[in-house]
């Protein structure tokens, strides 16, 4: 920009990189805490940001493995922090796979066929979006307690339970696909079925392995939607052993049991892969998204 | 592949009867338990997937059908349902279906007059065979073998050890006795005098007799007491003559009774009012600081002069990408009124200890506080792309004004992006009336109001107030809360309305 630089521009770079620090002060602050406090002694201390004895008691109860008590006896953990990651991570990757299979197949028949109300589906889809899953919770309850009459693998307690209420949730991921569709031109599959490809082998064959990017963005979102998702898996998932990481941490920081430290080192445990991923995938995110764009 | 076309013919039809056997097999088996509405639903799409994927014309749909029937069966089936439950007193109290409860009655039973038994299990190969004696005489009796099945309840005959004697081996323990007391506790043994006596103790036998017989129009008879009970579709309730309930309910229609509740019934419509209110409040509010925060940081990182912005950004972008379960979390940690790292550095700092969590207008400002600091990223980065967009000349000429940055920022750049902000800003609206995670995991609703007949806090919003009457505290009141939550998607539908309006007027300003 050819602006004229003049003098009170200087004081004013300054001021907003006082500004930018100060706030990225408070937005690192909580972190760094949470470091610090995940390496603490005990549940209770308060102390600086750099603690002064270093102690792994935390880290080891997030791990499960017992520490010494004051009187020389092992103490086991009693929260399963390792077993709530691995109940995440499996209904996160079956519930991605199960939004990923349901959301490309649709998708392909709103980008490439030609259906009777494909305008009022899309519609629909849009506005189904806007209701929250959270409005509901009465009846997904009452829902799966009846599927548990019958199936009690799908009933209340139990992770396809989860997976199931999360295959529904799947609107805005179609749309997304199937603005990636629409800038694969249609030659290529025209080409395909000329040579004698039968259509699903034209989607399997042909456009699928080019939407592989947009493919694995919608893994990952799927995959991180349903890692951070708490109404649901609250109102589904009761016994302790079989909570998610988002509904079991909670059970550190209630008034009678404090377990501040333990907390901050399951936090850190739990939260660091998400955020190193969700922040790696941001850029890829971005492009993907952008490169299918998301056009009416 | 080398399968042979006679062969091959009949591979799809033969696997198509087998699919459809054995849908038809789930769908009776399901039935058979008594849950017909599931029956239905899934013989529904089974015959709807047999006839998309058999039939050539409905070609798109065999794409389309896995997707869009789990939306409908996940998503807005239940939002259906939740709109009838509010129109029923579906509740701790009322549970059970109208069958269910009928069946539990009808399985009552009351200890008749008579001898009672000592009773003995034995093996005898697979199978059992129970020893009685008569606890007062000492006459002994016997039954048959017969198999322990937990799922059926079974007749069986005893027979006096005068008649036909029987050798018993050892019984079984005690602790056996436990593990099979589900089967024991569905026989019936007939004794040689016609007298039913049913398992009443661990140890015991003894005659009792079905509490209640069916009658044809529904009713039934007290077997003990007399008179008769009669199901009262309007409570839901089975009740005697003179109008006493018998436990446990069933849950019927109630027509409009919960919105009368919430609109005239003053210990739930006083919370209900001032929830609203603060939902709205909660809402605006959070909505107006991330925006201003996140424009204002758009503008700033939008800025050549400054250097650092990458990293400016990507610091500033954290708070996106931690789940939001943990930094909520994280905050209630912080915030705690002793321990808390927050009230730490106030104290030292300014000799204060603000209680975040016990006084209402506190709890309500460290919402605002920590949903700004959690939302703030978001609308930066929607900013920051829309100001990318505006053309650079426009500022150029406004320098040529001698126009300040101020000046600038107000005139040229709020009202470009204020239309295609609009849009986001309402859908932005909109999650925050519904951040149920939020309100849940910091502070749950609490501090509680006092006097109300459910259990309602000054920080809870209308969803975690529903959840509370739901699934928390009170426990249970599925009825009513449903007709809260029908009453949210009303509000949820109208922002919705006007979103899809705004978002029409931003695109056609595009063109």
């Amino acid at each position: 920009m050819a602006i004229v630089i003049d003098k009170s521009q200087r004081w004013r770079v300054l001021a907003a990189h006082v500004f930018l620090i100060a706030l990225c002060a408070v937005v690192i602050f909580p972190l760094l805490m949470v470091i610090s406090i995940s390496l603490r002694p005990g549940n209770f201390a308060t102390g600086k940001l750099i603690p002064d004895t270093i102690s792994f008691e935390h880290w080891r109860f997030a791990l499960g493995l017992p520490s010494t008590a004051a009187d020389g006896h092992l103490v086991y953990p009693d929260l399963p922090v390792l077993r709530w990651l691995w109940n995440s991570v499996k209904v996160a990757t079956l519930s991605a796979t199960v939004a990923l299979f349901l959301s490309t197949t649709a998708a392909y028949a709103f980008a490439r066929i030609k259906f009777t109300g494909k305008k009022a589906a899309l519609m629909g889809l849009m506005l189904m979006q806007m209701f929250p899953a959270v409005l509901a919770l009465v009846a997904i309850h009452a829902i799966f307690d009846r599927i548990g009459n019958a199936f009690p693998l799908f009933g209340i307690d139990s992770h396809w339970a989860l997976v199931l209420a999360y295959s529904g949730g799947i609107a805005l991921h179609i749309w997304t696909i199937k603005g990636f569709y629409e800038t694969i031109p249609v030659e290529i599959e025209e080409a395909a079925k000329v040579d004698g490809a039968t259509p699903w082998q034209t989607f399997y064959l042909v456009l699928l392995p080019m939407a592989v990017p947009i493919l694995m963005v919608i893994f990952l979102l799927a995959f991180i939607g349903a890692i951070i998702e708490y109404p649901v898996a609250s109102v589904l998932l009761h016994q302790q052993d079989n909570l998610t990481m988002a509904v079991g941490s909670k059970m550190f920081l209630y008034d009678q049991k404090y377990l501040w430290g333990d907390f901050a080192a399951a936090a850190i445990l739990s939260g660091l892969p998400i955020t190193v991923v969700f922040v790696l995938a941001q850029k890829w995110m971005i492009s993907g998204l952008t490169a299918g764009g998301i056009k009416g | 592949m080398s399968i042979p076309p006679a062969v091959r013919r009949f591979i799809n039809p033969a696997l198509l009867t087998m699919v459809v056997l054995s849908a038809l097999y789930l769908v009776t088996m399901v039935y058979a338990i008594g849950e017909t509405l599931l029956a239905g639903t899934i013989l529904l799409i089974a015959a709807l997937a047999l006839w998309i994927y058999t039939s050539q014309r409905l070609y798109a749909y065999r794409y389309l059908f896995p997707g869009i029937a789990a939306a409908l069966i996940f998503v807005v089936f239940p939002m259906f349902y939740t709109v009838v439950i509010g129109f029923t007193n579906y509740s701790s109290t009322n549970l059970l279906e109208f069958r269910r409860a009928t069946n539990y009655l009808l399985e009552e039973t009351y200890r008749a007059e008579g001898p009672t038994y000592n009773f003995t299990l034995h093996p005898d190969g697979n199978k059992f065979r129970i020893r009685l004696e008569d606890s007062e005489t000492g006459s002994e009796f016997h039954t048959g073998p017969f198999a322990l099945d937990p799922s059926h309840p079974a007749e069986l005959k005893a027979e006096s050890a005068k008649v036909a004697p029987f050798e018993p081996g050892e019984p079984i323990s005690l602790k056996d006795v436990i593990a099979h007391q589900q089967s024991l506790k569905h026989l019936t043994i007939v004794m040689p005098d016609g007298a039913k006596e049913r398992m009443t103790g661990l140890r015991e036998f003894a005659p009792s007799h079905a509490l209640y017989t069916p009658k044809p129009d529904g009713a039934l008879v007290n077997n003990e007491k007399g008179g008769t009970i009669k199901p009262n579709f309007k409570t839901g309730f089975y009740e005697t003559a003179d109008g006493e309930t018998v436990q446990p309910g069933f849950h019927v229609q109630i027509g409009w009774d919960n919105y009368k509740r919430i609109l005239t019934d003053t210990a739930l419509r006083e919370p209900f009012w001032r929830i609203f209110l603060w939902t709205l409040m909660f809402s605006g509010l959070s909505v107006f600081f991330t925006i201003s925060l996140g424009m204002v940081l758009a503008v700033l990182l939008n800025w050549d002069a400054l250097k650092f912005r990458s990293v400016y950004r990507l610091l500033l972008f954290l708070p996106y990408a931690i789940p939001g379960f943990i930094s909520i979390l994280v905050f209630k940690g912080l915030f705690n009124n002793n321990s808390g790292e927050i009230n730490l550095i106030l104290s030292s700092l300014f000799g204060i200890k603000p209680t975040w969590f016990s006084d209402p207008a506190l709890a309500r400002s460290m919402l605002l506080i920590v949903n700004t600091w959690l939302g703030f990223p978001y609308m930066m980065i929607i900013c920051m792309g829309l100001i990318k967009a505006i053309p650079a000349d426009l500022y150029e000429a406004s320098a040529v004004a001698g126009a300040g940055p101020i000046t600038n920022f107000f005139r040229i750049t709020v009202p470009l992006i204020r239309r295609p902000l609009t849009p986001l800003l309402i859908s932005s609206f909109a999650f925050n009336f519904n951040n149920f995670v939020l309100i849940k995991l910091l502070t749950d609703g609490r501090p509680d109001f006092l006097n109300t007949s459910v259990p309602a806090g000054t920080t809870d919003i209308l969803v975690s107030y529903t959840y509370r009457m739901a699934f928390q505290d009170h426990g249970q009141e599925f009825g009513l809360a449903a007709a809260i939550s029908t009453l949210i998607f009303l509000v949820v539908a109208a922002i919705s309305l006007i979103q899809i309006r705004t978002t029409k007027i931003a695109q056609d300003d595009k063109r």
